[in-house]
């Protein structure tokens, strides 16, 4: 067997983006945004989805959440707690690669 | 109607019948169509712009072998124009150079490619096809080599229940994101051959663990979806999330199905896309909304807290083993005959264990079977 890949771990310094079979789309039926997978469609809250749109493949973690905090003037300590949380699941789903 | 109807929201599209497998559990009903009946690539394409006016936003494209339609790169392209979610469910056997690499670039979202063993000689005997395993491996290796995300699809039964870590090595070693170990629904091809691929007990249980264990040793590295085997269940499934809820299928000729055994419930007749409209279908079809929703259900389905979450099971089923489409699936622990279930389990045991009918599959092709059943 080949050597297993590894699980990644959400940390300050990654940097998160969309998978190539995860794409973000708008419904113009529905007046949502959709999240499209394989076999599942998530409809994202309106943070999640501000957080989705922020993993871009260029944004650290670490920039992310400085600007979710800035934009909803919140402690970067406790949206980073929620972010990080968010990613990891992601992350485990392979719905977000780090 | 109790619940609002809903546009649906996925499409299953049987491109065709044929296929260079034989798998003695098809999906596929048991009078396939032949090619002469098939959609045209226009009609096809009609049919998909239609879906995504009324909401669809992913389409499965199966059959039989998709692959086998030469206009499947068209059909790829027409999707992917409005914006929907492809998602080619292929046997991966016979599908010429070039043509992956081609279906990637008309804008195919993910492949799922469907093993029947972990081993050669399994893969090779249950879809009755000499060289089949290796051809399967060559087209993961090229769906991952045009940048494809891939599935690895492990139908489950008697005759490969044992192999399932040696699936979960398979499907790593393919760099798959996703694994679903997919127990044989007992419907069709499957219910005509279920004393020969019921599992046992045992390897049931020893399955879950297996399963169970892996999908935590494997979060985030691949995503294990397990389809347990209904007949040791306590719940049912809720078959396509509840009838003509938010999704449909559509045969080779373009008939419109809630289920893909739909057309196993006598009583109900189906309609065709054209003349007939998706979205006349979708709202109006008496066989769409015989089972939509819960004023159908009887008891105990209609008093039950889990009625929104099962939706009373598998009609198909219901109908298969109950004599009646609209009992509550027998899967179900509340079903008054869910015994059966136990006792089809013990008899299929018996009768698999005798040594001359050991594999006596009955294979799927044109004319095996005259009458279901």
């Amino acid at each position: 067997m080949m050597a297993l890949r590894e699980r990644a771990v959400v940390s300050l310094r990654s940097v998160p983006s969309l998978p190539k079979h995860v794409r973000i789309q708008y419904d113009p039926l529905r007046q949502a945004f959709a999240v499209l997978s394989p076999e599942k469609i998530f409809w994202p809250n309106d943070v999640s989805l501000d957080i989705l749109r922020r993993c871009d493949g260029r944004s650290t973690v670490g920039d992310i959440i400085a600007g979710l905090a800035a934009d909803y003037e919140a402690e970067q300590e406790a949206v980073a707690t929620d972010v990080i949380a968010f990613l990891q699941e992601w992350s485990d789903k392979l719905l977000v690669r780090l | 109607m109790s619940t609002p109807l809903l546009p649906p929201i996925g499409m299953l599209a049987e491109l065709t019948h044929r296929c260079p497998l034989q798998c003695p559990y098809c999906s596929n009903p048991l009078e396939l169509l032949k090619a002469n009946r098939e959609l045209d690539t226009e009609t096809w394409l009609a049919l998909f712009s239609e879906a995504a006016d009324l909401g669809v936003l992913q389409v499965h494209l199966s059959g039989g072998e998709p692959t086998l339609r030469r206009d499947l790169e068209q059909l790829i392209a027409g999707l992917a124009g409005r914006g929907v979610y492809t998602n080619l469910i292929t046997a991966g056997v016979g599908i010429v150079e070039g043509r992956i690499e081609a279906f990637a670039e008309a804008g195919l979202d993910h492949l799922q490619l469907s093993f029947q063993g972990a081993r050669p000689a399994t893969t090779d005997r249950i879809g009755n096809h000499k060289g089949a395993h290796e051809k399967k491996l060559e087209t993961a290796r090229r769906a991952r080599a045009a940048g494809l995300p891939l599935t690895i699809n492990a139908p489950i039964h008697r005759h490969n229940i044992e192999e399932v870590p040696e699936f979960i090595d398979l499907a790593l070693s393919l760099g798959a994101e996703r694994l679903e170990i997919a127990n044989v629904q007992y419907a069709g091809w499957a219910l005509t051959n279920r004393d020969q691929l019921m599992p046992e007990r045992e390897a049931v249980d020893r399955q879950a663990e297996i399963v169970a264990e892996a999908q935590e040793r494997l979060a985030g590295i691949i995503n294990i979806d397990f389809v347990t085997p209904d007949y040791f269940a306590i719940y049912p499934k809720p078959c396509m999330g509840g009838w003509a809820r938010d999704a449909f299928m559509v045969t080779p000729d373009g008939t419109v199905l809630p289920c893909h055994a739909a057309q196993t419930i006598p009583s109900l007749s189906f309609e065709r896309f054209e003349p007939r409209r998706l979205s006349s279908i979708w709202a109006d079809s008496p066989a769409f909304n015989a089972f939509r929703g819960t004023d159908w259900m009887q008891e105990p389905c209609r008093g039950c807290e889990r009625r929104e979450i099962d939706w009373g099971g598998c009609r198909c089923q219901a109908m298969a083993i109950a004599g009646d489409a609209a009992a509550t699936d027998p899967a179900c622990a509340k079903s008054p005959i869910h015994a059966r279930m136990a006792m089809l389990i013990d008899e299929a045991k018996r009768i698999a264990t005798v040594p001359s009918r050991e594999e006596a599959f009955v294979y799927r092709r044109i004319g095996a079977v005259t009458e279901s059943a």
